[in-house]
């Protein structure tokens, strides 16, 4: 009975590994580069989905979070510390004796000494974390077009710092960031001779944010957040602390966000302001739109296909139209999502027949 | 600061501020209508120049900026009959996703049309170094004209909504819109019209500051941002308030030169929104009570 | 002993006077009726109590511990239950899962054991669907358990708000207005209920128009009348009462 909620994750496992072999027999593997970088957007738009589709909270800063993620990742993996190891700085000694610290040579050979790529992550995240509670707190008491503006505020702040300071790279962004040895011989990077291994990191990273979001909203947490959703007076009556949980959920989406911009930072070798831009936002939340909100799996269908095409050049110079032009006629058409549209309504009336 | 600096930097804060309460007051007209804030809103402004100084190439200036305005407002019609007339109590999440599409097709639109480079109309009087020495200090006649133009418009548009029984029939839409209905006014229409005068203020607007700011495809989400800062500030809804919060941010944002970097200039704005969000969203000069009753 | 302590309770929505100055309280395992006519502040005495309005001045006590001041999700989970007098379902969810989130205050999985499905917290979610699913049989509406709530019928809606409401054992059940929009077959039902209810030893405070249930099932009865109390007293007394009696009939009489 339990098991066969899983039965779909695992399908879609299977389909995931046969796509794999499938460009390995007819030798198209470079779409992988694509689908892994699809993947990892994935990753940040069923967090998305989680907080605008079950919490009902819209947010259209998420580009911020996931720039917030990877841009912390990225300085801390690329920012040399042997100069402030030379000059005595203690902190530092006391990181580079504690084995936190890694060196390496950077593409003029010279070596480099920069923070271990592991404590970089767990820093990226912690930071994202107190960045989405400093700004959660606050935003999310408002609502309706307060939210949305507050919320594309934020991310246009985070965008303009990216943009602005020189640690950041300024417009041309952090280049060189090091691969993400993840395991033993499995390594985040943009080698070719990875592409296969991080296509697979990807995709099990993808399913098991998958697996965690499904089982939250089967939860009792997931029951309170859907409430919130239906009527916010209603659900605070029945003794659920609406703030927190959206808070929390706001939170939990950011971490997604961010998970996915410092393996994306990894991967791609770099991170530049645009991937921190309000039109990026904006395409998470049409693609979550798109999958009919309050759907993980429409999200992730969505978001699979669209980046796919969009990162394949498929929309060419009308890459941000095209997601208008959905976006709108979704928004018009089909309020619940692509993928209910007319199949739902097929399977009503079929079920009322016999 | 010298007194001259000091001038300077007010004048160019009042003109920026002028445009920042017309974007305000287009957020408010429709608002007050419908209940939609629409983030199509800064696109107008671009449209309107834009279209403009493509006009411009055949026509007179004054002709252009006259036929630029009547297109705009067209354009502004279409897009409620197309896309806004005939939803259903549509939710406000479902119309701020409409609305941010809608910005988004109408700037790739011009990116397509107009392309990426920076355009501007000319100076209605003399060029780029023409001078007025006012206040002891020079300023360009342009200036000039954009804080005319937007105190005619802001006149006009408050003897319209006093005097004229569309204008009153608009305010009897916005103070309640079933009583409206009930009393034979047409609130369809109404939207439809208010999507036509915000968005032919704005492409007015977008007009006259067209030689200062220049105009660029993309220049619609800033202003649009600005705008709502200065909508929230005055009280949404509030459009006589919104010209003193305009002026306010404009003033802000010129000083703040002097302290913080230029990159910054736009993060000031959205920092005094986010702020204003925290503390008073019902805006300085709205009422607490009152901001309880709106459905946002 | 006393559950529930009004003392001096006051609200004003800028120069209008909802409540003033109503002091009253309710002992444990009573039936309490606040009737009142329309505009008599009763909903928002209501609101008051519940936690969605804040006071403007007075004090209110739940078992001995004040309660103004909380936000309504601390006051649920004191033990203070309430329904809607628009009933407020949630959209979307069946009849069933409305009561689940019932139990929100007796049960404790976060968003990390939510997440991972551990076992504890699929053993409390399975008490919580049977539980859930016995007070829907209580009402005589467990039929319906996983039709969506907002597509019953009107009083079958009720039944399920109710559910919702007893589904936190609450120690003081609110009733606002659980008779609106009934005919007088269902509002007998609904007094039968609300008596079960009080059998199981749940105090209720009741807000009603309607003044067959209230005489019939009250208890004690205290009567609001632009927002003041001007009656407290046992239903015959206040059936007996010539304020009462002119506030209802109007003071042709007077």
């Amino acid at each position: 009975m339990k098991a066969r909620k899983y039965f779909p994750i695992f399908g879609l496992a299977l389909a995931l590994a046969g796509v794999q072999q499938l460009t390995q027999l007819t030798g198209t593997a470079y779409y992988l580069t694509q689908m892994t970088m699809t993947a990892y957007y994935a990753l940040l738009i069923i967090g998305l989905c989680l907080v605008m589709g079950y919490a009902g909270q819209i947010s259209l800063g998420h580009a911020g979070f996931f720039a917030i993620g990877g841009y912390t990742s990225a300085v801390l993996t690329t920012f040399d510390l042997t100069p402030l190891l030379a000059k005595g700085n203690g902190v530092i000694s006391i990181l580079a004796a504690s084995g936190l610290l890694v060196s390496r040579e950077n593409l003029y050979g010279a070596a480099l000494l920069s923070v271990n790529p592991w404590i970089a992550c767990i820093a990226a995240i912690i930071v994202t974390v107190l960045i989405a509670f400093l700004i959660g707190m606050p935003v999310l008491k408002l609502k309706g077009h307060y939210l949305a503006m507050a919320t594309l505020g934020f991310g246009i702040i985070i965008f303009r710092v990216a943009l602005a300071i020189e640690i950041f790279g300024e417009a041309d962004g952090i280049s060189d960031v090091p691969g993400f040895p993840l395991l033993p011989g499995i390594i985040v990077s943009g080698d070719f001779s990875n592409r296969v291994q991080n296509y697979y990191v990807a995709c099990m990273l993808l399913l098991i944010g998958f697996i965690l979001l499904q089982n939250l909203i089967d939860s009792r947490v997931g029951r309170a957040l859907r409430a919130i959703h239906g009527s916010e007076e209603a659900a605070n009556a029945m003794g659920v602390n609406t703030s927190r949980y959206k808070l929390y959920t706001f939170v939990l989406s950011a971490v997604f966000a961010a998970i996915a911009g410092i393996f994306l930072t990894h991967y791609n070798g770099g991170i530049g302001p645009s991937e921190a831009g309000i039109m990026k936002s904006v395409r998470y939340v049409a693609i979550v739109a798109i999958g009919g909100m309050a759907n993980l799996w429409g999200a992730l269908v969505m978001a699979a296909l669209l980046n796919f095409l969009s990162l394949r050049g498929m929309f060419g110079s009308y890459d941000d139209a095209v997601f208008g032009t959905i976006l709108i006629i979704i928004m018009l058409f089909a309020p619940h999502g692509l993928l209910r549209l007319q199949l739902w309504r097929f399977f009503k009336k079929s079920s009322r027949d016999s | 600061m010298t007194s001259q600096l000091f001038f300077q930097y007010l004048f160019a804060g009042i003109t920026y501020g002028s445009i920042y309460a017309i974007v305000a007051i287009g957020f408010n007209i429709i608002y007050n209508t419908t209940g939609i804030i629409n983030f199509a809103q800064g696109e107008f402004v671009m449209l309107g120049g834009m279209i403009a100084i493509s006009l411009h190439t055949l026509l007179p200036l004054p002709l252009a900026i006259g036929l630029s305005v009547i297109i705009t407002m067209i354009i502004g019609a279409l897009i409620e009959i197309i896309f806004i007339r005939w939803l259903k109590n549509p939710s406000v999440l479902r119309m701020i996703i409409i609305t941010i599409g809608l910005s988004i097709l109408i700037r790739e639109a011009a990116l397509h049309i107009w392309g990426e480079g920076v355009r501007s109309l000319p100076y209605f009087n003399g060029n780029e170094i023409s001078t007025l020495r006012i206040l002891g200090t020079n300023i360009s006649p342009q200036v000039l004209w954009v804080i005319g133009v937007c105190s005619v418009i802001v006149a006009l548009l408050s003897l319209f909504f006093k005097f004229t029984s569309l204008g009153q029939e608009m305010r009897a839409c916005a103070a309640n819109r079933l009583a409206a209905t009930l009393c034979g006014i047409s609130t369809k229409n109404m939207v439809t019209f208010s999507f036509m005068l915000s968005a032919g203020i704005g492409a007015l607007a977008g007009c006259v500051v067209s030689p200062i700011t220049y105009t660029q495809y993309d220049g619609g989400t800033p202003l649009a941002i600005k705008g709502f800062t200065v909508a929230v500030l005055g009280g949404l809804g509030n459009s006589m308030a919104a010209v003193i919060a305009g002026i306010l941010l404009g003033i802000i944002e010129s000083f703040s030169v002097s302290i913080v970097p230029l990159a910054f200039q736009d993060a000031i704005s959205i920092a005094l929104l986010l702020t204003i969000l925290f503390v008073r969203p019902h805006g300085l000069f709205g009422s607490k009570e009152a901001a309880g009753l709106k459905e946002f | 002993m006393t559950l529930l302590d009004i003392k001096n309770v006051n609200k004003h929505f800028g120069g209008l006077q909802a409540v003033s100055q109503v002091s009253f309280s309710v002992r444990q395992g009573m039936i309490k009726s606040v009737i009142g006519p329309n505009g008599a502040g009763k909903t928002t005495l209501f609101n008051l109590i519940s936690g969605n309005l804040p006071l403007t001045s007075g004090r209110i006590f739940f078992d001995g511990r004040p309660i103004h001041g909380l936000q309504p999700y601390q006051i649920a989970c004191r033990g203070i239950s309430r329904t809607f007098q628009n009933i407020k379902l949630f959209p979307g969810m069946t009849a069933l899962e409305n009561v689940m989130i019932g139990r929100h205050t007796r049960t404790r999985s976060g968003f990390i054991s939510g997440m991972c499905h551990f076992p504890a917290a699929r053993r409390e979610e399975e008490k919580i669907r049977e539980k859930s699913f016995e007070l829907l049989q209580l009402l005589e509406i467990s039929q319906h358990a996983e039709v969506e709530a907002a597509s019953l019928a009107f009083g079958q809606q009720r039944a399920v708000e109710f559910a919702r409401a007893l589904a936190s054992e609450p120690t003081l059940l609110l009733l606002d207005e659980p008779a609106a929009g009934l005919n007088i077959y269902e509002t007998a039902e609904i007094a039968r209920l609300i008596t079960k209810i009080k059998a199981q030893g749940i105090t209720v405070l009741l807000v009603e128009h309607d003044m067959s249930l209230v005489m019939d099932i009250s208890d004690e009865i205290v009567v609001l009348s632009f927002g003041e109390k001007i009656a407290e007293d046992i239903p015959s007394a206040i059936q007996q009462n010539r304020e009462v009696i002119q506030i209802y009939l109007g003071d042709g009489d007077a």
